[in-house]
């Protein structure tokens, strides 16, 4: 179906395929596709790697390699990862977390060895020649990228705002401001001065994460690469007590991860109502943003 | 690598030089990461990034707010220990700050806003106006 594309592809396929190619397949095996994780230079690292990975439907990660660059691959059914099953994949929320989840973890495995740059989830080719040929095609592009992530990892910083936290504090977190002079003090008065309290505890937190997120802009500038602001989390998902006013990515080189850890989860010591939650160390999915313009080949399949 | 829930439950630990997260990360992590970032490029499947963009809208409304998620339906989070273990009361909105959807600020803001403006009536003893009576008519003057 795709032979023309890619004739001396053919004839040169991985050894290390255990399915054959997808011509093949098709009249004994359901068709397949290969889902791309992760691309890297070629070489020992994701040789050594790939093989104790496991992918989507647990497929066994191999690598597909041209120009020195290889990519991480595995094999997943061409119908349930066509355009169509793949969108009602994604929009299934149980599945497109398993999808998420499966896709990070070989992504991440494959970065405590080397240095790889994250694919968009759902990145998929016909078959390894396809991946091949984008390999050839892209590799200056991701030779530059590779080069410049190098020796680098990212490290995420959110800063919470968390006013009740705050009020908790036994430390009388509320000054004694202009008071009139009010020798009774009512029961609703009373009510009103603890409500205001509260107003300002709450002000106090928020006012005091934004010094904090600021200061943590400073810190992490002198400690790191690059930097990418990404929205702050809300609602359910956001797994932290308070609320996320900062959320923040860091290209960090690995000989400074932990100095950048502990410089940066201190800031929001003894500060309450702020809190700091440093997470990583990640692949550099925040700096591997590449975005190719060059229109994509034609050719689809039909399932 | 086990993708199993007990695997991913666990908290991060400090950090090591490398992959540090393991499965245990947070999920919001990893979707704002695999879904936004990363090399996009167009494999030979196309997914329609359009697609993919209406579902982080989806997933940002979703994330934005719990009511309108269960509303539709969505509450896969409640089946995930890792998610819910966090109980999340209903918050204030910042001054200054968007109010969020799916809560109530607006009504939140309107109660603050009347305490404190019984309180500066009270203050420099001006009788309190019908307003403050409603809201605090316990107040003493």
């Amino acid at each position: 179906m795709t032979s023309h594309l890619h004739g001396d592809d053919a004839a040169a396929a991985s050894p290390q395929q255990p399915l054959g190619r997808p011509t093949e397949q098709r009249e004994s095996a359901p068709p397949s596709s290969s889902y791309v994780y992760a691309i890297g230079r070629a070489g020992a690292g994701l040789d050594t790697a790939a093989p104790r990975l496991t992918g989507l439907r647990a497929g066994r990660v191999r690598t597909a390699s041209a120009d020195g660059l290889t990519a991480l691959v595995s094999s997943v059914p061409a119908d349930a990862f066509s355009e169509e099953g793949m969108k009602a994949q994604l929009e299934n929320l149980t599945e497109l977390e398993e999808i998420a989840r499966t896709h990070h973890t070989v992504v991440e495995s494959a970065h405590t060895g080397t240095t790889v740059l994250p694919m968009r989830l759902a990145t998929v080719y016909l078959d390894d020649a396809r991946v091949r040929s984008m390999l050839r095609e892209r590799a200056a592009e991701f030779e530059a990228l590779l080069s410049r992530l190098e020796g680098h990892a990212e490290l995420g910083v959110k800063v919470y705002a968390d006013p009740r936290a705050a009020a908790a504090d036994p430390a009388p977190a509320t000054s004694d401001g202009p008071e009139p002079a009010a020798p009774l003090v009512g029961p609703g008065r009373a009510y009103l001065r603890q409500r205001r309290a509260r107003c300002e505890t709450q002000r106090d937190a928020y006012r005091a994460a934004g010094a904090v997120a600021d200061e943590v802009r400073d810190r992490a500038a002198a400690l790191a690469r690059d930097r990418v602001a990404h929205r702050p989390q809300q609602g359910e998902l956001a797994a932290g007590a308070g609320e996320n006013i900062a959320n923040e990515a860091y290209l960090v080189p690995t000989g400074r991860l932990r100095e950048f850890h502990r410089t940066l989860t201190g800031l929001a010591d003894g500060v309450p109502g702020v809190r700091i939650e440093v997470t990583g160390p990640w692949a550099p999915y925040s700096f591997a943003t590449a975005t190719a313009t060059a229109p994509p080949p034609a050719e689809s399949r039909s399932v | 690598m086990s993708d199993s829930l007990a695997g991913r439950m666990g908290p991060s630990s400090g950090p090591s030089p490398y992959g540090g997260q393991g499965s245990s990360a947070n999920l919001a992590d990893i979707l704002e990461r695999v879904l936004d970032k990363g090399v996009v490029i167009a494999g030979d499947i196309q997914i329609n990034l359009l697609d993919i963009e209406l579902l982080t809208i989806k997933l940002r409304l979703l994330v934005a707010s719990v009511d309108k998620a269960k509303e539709m339906g969505i509450d896969w989070w409640e089946h995930d220990p890792s998610l819910s273990s966090r109980a999340r009361p209903p918050q204030q909105v910042p001054a200054g700050q968007p109010p969020e959807t799916g809560r109530d600020p607006l009504a939140d803001e309107n109660r603050q806003l009347r305490a404190e403006l019984a309180e500066l009536r009270a203050a420099i003893g001006s009788p309190q106006g019908s307003d403050g009576h409603r809201t605090h008519h316990e107040e003493e003057q």
